[in-house]
């Protein structure tokens, strides 16, 4: 009986020592929040569910991503495995040689009917600028919301409207950076939307592009965090705003404030996971990011943040929010009737052009 | 004979005494050591890597390195483009770079000193690869005519160095021209030596106003009995128990357009509902955030150094006839300069530094150089360029600290 | 003499509190004579500085007056007072030299340049300091910081300077020093001082007059001889000097003197200062150099006898303790002459004193009836 007893509690140790030698911690790195929530329910306890022996663990440090990623990778010293990011830095984070190379085919997931990788996230999404490091979640746009008590009778609906403070009357709110807002400014200025970037890549261009924020100058406060368009119009300060269509969402749909959305020309932008280079446990990493962007999982993301998944099969999938029950599909700026008028961003004019662009835009808000 | 003396087992006296002192000198660094190493990396080091950022610049050479050899040759004031063989080491360059992933580095630093180099080398990889024979330079020009540009081989020949001082001048608002010389930047991209300028005075004045504010309670709390004072103290101390991020917001519920403040203003009349005031989001919410936030840093030395003041001066001085007025001028003040010295350096260099709240409260006017180096460490990625600032505003930092040791006098210094 | 001159100064009927419930000076009744030196002593907590700080301004008086040179000062701000004033740690102002102390309370009366330059070099030489003037008070021993102390609370020729507790901080023989050369500049500038300090010595060695202090009452006030001489109560007996205290019970009053029983019910005679009545309690107050020893008493009216307990050798006198009518701290001072008695410890002695030199007063503090 000894003997017995003795024996299976080895045998118990050496399988509870197998187990621990295979086990994985994961540091997954996100924005936190109501978004690292989402991709928690969405994909890191299902995928920790059939993997025990895998541990993820959230940083949200995000918003410092690029700045610590080069840090760690200079210093030889990786801690992070996997990074959100969005689109634009993940470009930067390739050409500085930060982060690893994708081959969708061999590393992500082919859609349920077969379609690979590839061809099944949204076209060019996989390459932004070019590049080949990013894999893209969700697509997020910067659009514009107002409070439904600022206007009386007419509503605003065009980006036109955004910059009629005679027929609106009341603050905007934009954030802080040329990106986007010299976009609409030309849009505004009647550029129609397949020739900003053309407009915009003369010294002409950007001048009329300045012009027409002058005139609303006066009038808008000026966002750095996605947190506080939602808040300015939630307080009143602002009549319009614009705001990651997510930060509304939550505003009107989760804490029912008096906001309405205006989708016109929202610019897109795509949100996604990079790896960063020299991460011990790629294999580890890899196999995760298989599980977190195959079809199933995008589409599940939507119910918790009103994101659209990046996967083309994933969109019919899209069911109701978790909590509230509402059908997400109107809510995601990938909808058809959201998406009438989209501006795409154009990274590689933008990596030409943000350096010089951001020294004016910042010399013109000091003016 | 001098006799040399030894201690009893016959060691001389002198190297017994050496072997001694050495020991205790031993021990006494060893208690400063893990100080000391703290400060070498957390402080010292750090430091000269930022001073070596602002000037390096090996990527040039390292991503194209015989293309730079072969330029040395060229003569970049001329008119004439250069010759077939540097546009052949050049696509060999490139195209090994390309095949290596190092293209990107270049074309995000080159793209710093002439916008559209970060598209053109990008472009110019892939398509690279399909020239394999003379002519050269007609490929070349043919992927992008922008390789015809003479200015473009004029700038691959200047940041072809390993130092550059590209990232001082544009800290500056200057760059190189085309031919290499110092310019002013277009004046529409101007934009550091203003905010260099506005930082200064702006902290200055936060540093006024802090003393202003923080001279009559650090004088009150000195003066009064010891249970009431140790209260007031908590108040004083009571936001640095709160988190920064709180403390900012409070004051953007407080002054902003909807606040409290100004719905207080148009309930009494003060003002009419329509003119309401711009508080925050501008220079004024920066001077309001800031200065309650340091405040405390300019209490404390101020209440430090007044409290070693005996009453019996300010007695003194009425006694040999001075009114409370020229008492306090003559005698109170001047002894006080050591904790107005200490605080304002201390308040100017924490609000030269800041970031955070201008960011919240500053909206387009009331940005610091700061925000700035943040930016280009955080998202622009522009590390040599926040470096530069940096080390600018170190030196400024520094130079007002020796003016304040040749005004003042750094002994007269006293925080605590 | 002093009763004899105008008053430059007079307290009327003062009283001061600072919480409202506990009077710190009861009520203050005191004129003090143009060039006087005036003390006032007293324990910490006695009243006695706050006196002072009334007189000076900084401390208003919550009842009564106090009148300086006729005027009444209650409402006029110090630095309108005129008066001098010289602080127990000196306050000198660290800023500046001893130059520019000096010259302070003149600048601030608008005094030209040589004028004042005069006027200080003057005061410097009246302090023996004339080469210090460019010094600051840091770089100044406490003697001669004490000595710029004095000289800047002179320099604009007040009437009346005030001192408090001005040599507290200074070693002894730096303070007898000090004492002296204080006493000297009174007398050579004529100029009235009020003097604050607990200690007695320095109260009988530079005073005209001194009032003790205490519970915010002046106890005595009275030339120093005085004082030491004929205390008029059991407190200043103690306060001044050294002094043999025996409680007894009233006998018999006889004229100025009276019998009383010592706790032993041993009989004495003694001065009747401070009692009214037989069976009344009373203080025995004798100092220790009018208590005679062994054999030639005969002066003295009073002989009992003592238990030498403790002898101590102080070249000049041997100062022996004794027990005495159940006084364990009986203390006499044998003269270390010629033909001195010779005391062993543990032996019986007869010891004697005259009837005037033993004051009888009232039962003092913790001297309440035996039960």
């Amino acid at each position: 009986m000894r003997l017995l007893f003795g024996s299976s509690a080895l045998a118990m140790g050496v399988v509870l020592g197998a187990g621990t030698a295979l086990a994985v911690d994961l540091t997954v790195v996100s924005w936190g929040g109501a978004y690292t929530a989402s991709q928690q329910k969405a994909y890191h306890d299902p995928y920790m569910a059939e993997n025990p022996d895998v541990k993820i663990i959230n940083d949200d440090s995000a918003a410092e991503g690029l700045a610590k990623l080069r840090a760690q990778v200079e210093s030889g010293n990786v801690t992070w495995d996997l990074v959100d990011m969005v689109a634009s830095d993940a470009i930067t984070a390739c050409d500085e040689g930060l982060i690893e190379e994708i081959d969708p085919d061999a590393m992500l997931a082919a859609a349920p009917d077969g379609t690979p990788a590839s061809k099944d996230f949204f076209a060019g999404t996989l390459t932004p600028g070019g590049t080949n490091c990013f894999v893209p979640q969700i697509v997020y746009s910067t659009t514009f919301g107002y409070r439904t008590d600022a206007f009386e009778g007419e509503q605003p609906s065009t980006i036109a409207d955004v910059f009629d403070l005679e027929k609106f009357p009341g603050r905007r709110a934009l954030e802080k950076k040329p990106i986007g807002n010299l976009e609409w400014a030309l849009i505004a200025d009647g550029v129609s939307g397949d020739q900003v970037y053309e407009v915009l890549g003369t010294p002409e261009g950007v001048d009329r592009a300045f012009a027409k924020l002058d005139t609303i100058k006066d009038s808008v406060v000026w966002w750095t965090k996605g947190a506080q368009p939602p808040q300015l119009l939630a307080d009143g300060e602002v009549a319009i705003a614009s705001a990651y269509n997510g930060r509304l969402f939550s505003a009107i749909a989760e804490k029912n404030q008096p906001i309405a959305m205006l989708w016109d020309w929202q610019v897109f932008d795509l949100d996604g996971w990079v790896i960063p280079k020299g991460t011990p446990n790629k294999d580890a990493v890899l196999k995760y990011l298989m599980f977190a962007t195959d079809t199933q999982r995008l589409a599940d993301q939507a119910k918790f943040i009103s994101y659209g998944p990046a996967r083309y099969s994933s969109g019919p999938l899209v069911g109701k929010h978790a909590d509230l029950g509402i059908d997400m599909k109107p809510h995601m700026p990938t909808n058809e009737a959201n998406a009438k008028t989209i501006l795409n961003f154009d990274y590689v004019w933008w990596a030409d052009h943000r350096a010089e662009l951001d020294e004016r835009f910042n010399a013109w808000l000091a003016k | 004979m001098a006799h040399e003396l030894t201690t009893a087992d016959g060691v001389p006296l002198r190297i017994s005494l050496e072997r001694a002192l050495l020991r205790s000198r031993i021990r006494a660094a060893l208690l400063v050591v893990p100080l000391m190493a703290f400060l070498l990396f957390a402080f010292i080091l750090p430091i000269f890597d930022m001073l070596y950022r602002s000037v390096e610049n090996s990527i040039v050479a390292q991503v194209l390195p015989e293309t730079v050899v072969v330029l040395r040759d060229w003569d970049e004031t001329g008119d004439a483009l250069p010759d077939e063989t540097v546009f052949e080491t050049a696509v060999a360059d490139i195209q090994a770079a390309f095949k290596a992933k190092t293209l990107g580095r270049l074309a995000r630093r080159l793209n710093y000193e002439k916008p559209g180099m970060a598209s053109l080398l990008r472009k110019s990889g892939r398509r690279s690869l399909r020239i394999t024979e003379a002519p050269w330079s007609e490929q070349l020009i043919k992927i992008d005519r922008k390789w015809g540009d003479i200015n473009l081989w004029r700038l691959i020949k200047r940041e072809s160095d390993h130092v550059t001082e590209s990232y001082f001048l544009a800290a500056v608002d200057m760059r190189l021209d085309d031919l290499g010389a110092v310019s002013w930047q277009p004046e529409n991209r101007q934009i550091y030596l203003q905010l260099f300028w506005k930082t200064v005075w702006m902290s200055g004045l936060i540093t006024i106003l802090c003393l202003l504010l923080g001279y009559p309670v650090a004088f009150l709390l000195a003066t009064l009995p010891l249970r009431t004072s140790n209260l007031l103290m908590v108040l004083v101390l009571l936001p640095f128990w709160t988190s920064l991020l709180v403390r900012t917001t409070s004051w953007i519920a407080l002054l902003q357009h909807e606040g409290v403040l100004n719905d207080l203003m148009v309930v009494v009349g003060l003002i009419s509902d329509d003119g309401r005031l711009q508080m925050i989001h501008n220079k004024i919410g920066t001077f309001v955030a800031m200065t309650h936030i340091l405040l405390p840093f300019m209490i404390l030395p101020l209440y430090s150094v007044m409290k070693t003041i005996p009453p019996s001066y300010m007695r003194a001085a009425r006694s040999l006839g001075a009114t409370p007025f020229t008492a306090f001028v003559r005698v109170y003040l001047p002894n006080t300069v050591s904790g107005i010295g200490a605080g304002s350096i201390l308040v100017f260099i924490l609000s030269i530094g800041y970031y955070i709240t201008p960011a919240l409260v500053g909206g387009r006017t009331g940005t610091f150089i700061s925000n700035f180096i943040a930016s280009h460490v955080s998202v622009t990625l522009n590390w040599g360029l926040a470096a530069a600032l940096g080390v600018i505003l170190l030196a400024l930092v520094l130079a007002l600290y020796l003016l304040y040791d040749r005004i003042v006098g750094i002994d007269n210094m006293k925080l605590g | 003499m002093p009763d004899a001159q105008e008053a430059l100064v007079a307290f009327e009927g003062v009283q001061k509190t600072y919480d409202g419930r506990q009077l710190v000076v009861r009520d203050l009744n005191l004129d003090i004579a143009r060039g006087e030196f005036l003390t006032m002593l007293g324990p910490s907590g006695s009243g006695k500085t706050t006196c002072l700080m009334m007189l000076a301004g900084f401390e208003t008086p919550t009842h009564g007056r106090i009148l300086l040179k006729g005027t009444e000062l209650n409402r006029v701000p110090p630095h309108r007072r005129g008066i001098g004033m010289v602080f127990q740690n000196y306050a000198l102002f660290p800023h500046m030299t001893v130059y520019e102390n000096l010259a302070f309370p003149l600048e601030v009366r608008g005094m030209s340049r040589a004028e004042i330059e005069t006027k200080v070099a003057r005061a410097l030489d009246m302090v023996r300091l004339p080469v210090f003037g460019g010094r600051r008070p840091a770089q100044l021993s406490g003697g001669q910081q004490q000595r710029v102390a004095v000289a800047r609370a002179l320099v604009f020729e007040p009437d009346l300077v005030l001192m408090d507790e001005p040599l507290g901080a200074l070693d002894k023989n730096l303070r007898e020093e000090m004492q002296y050369e204080i006493k000297h500049i009174h007398e050579s500038l004529g100029v009235t001082v009020v003097y604050v300090t607990h200690d007695q010595s320095e109260a009988l060695t530079m005073s005209n007059r001194i009032a003790v202090f205490d519970d915010g009452v002046i106890q005595q006030l009275a030339t120093p001889d005085v004082l030491y001489e004929k205390p008029e109560n059991a407190f200043v007996a103690q306060f001044i000097g050294e002094n043999n205290r025996l409680t007894a019970r009233v006998k018999e009053l006889d004229g100025s003197f009276c019998t009383v029983e010592l706790e032993d019910g041993q009989k004495v005679r003694a001065l009747s200062v401070n009692v009214s009545g037989a069976g009344e309690i009373t203080t025995l107050s004798l100092r220790p150099e009018r208590v005679v020893i062994g054999p030639g008493q005969d002066f003295a009216d009073n002989r009992i006898s003592g238990r030498v307990e403790e002898l101590i050798y102080l070249g000049d006198h041997i100062r022996a303790r004794l027990t005495v009518a159940g006084n364990d701290s009986f203390i006499v001072k044998v003269a270390n002459a010629h033909d001195h008695v010779r005391l062993s410890q543990g032996s019986e002695v007869p010891l004697g004193w005259a009837s005037e030199d033993c004051r009888a007063l009232d039962a003092g503090v913790g001297n309440a009836a035996p039960a």
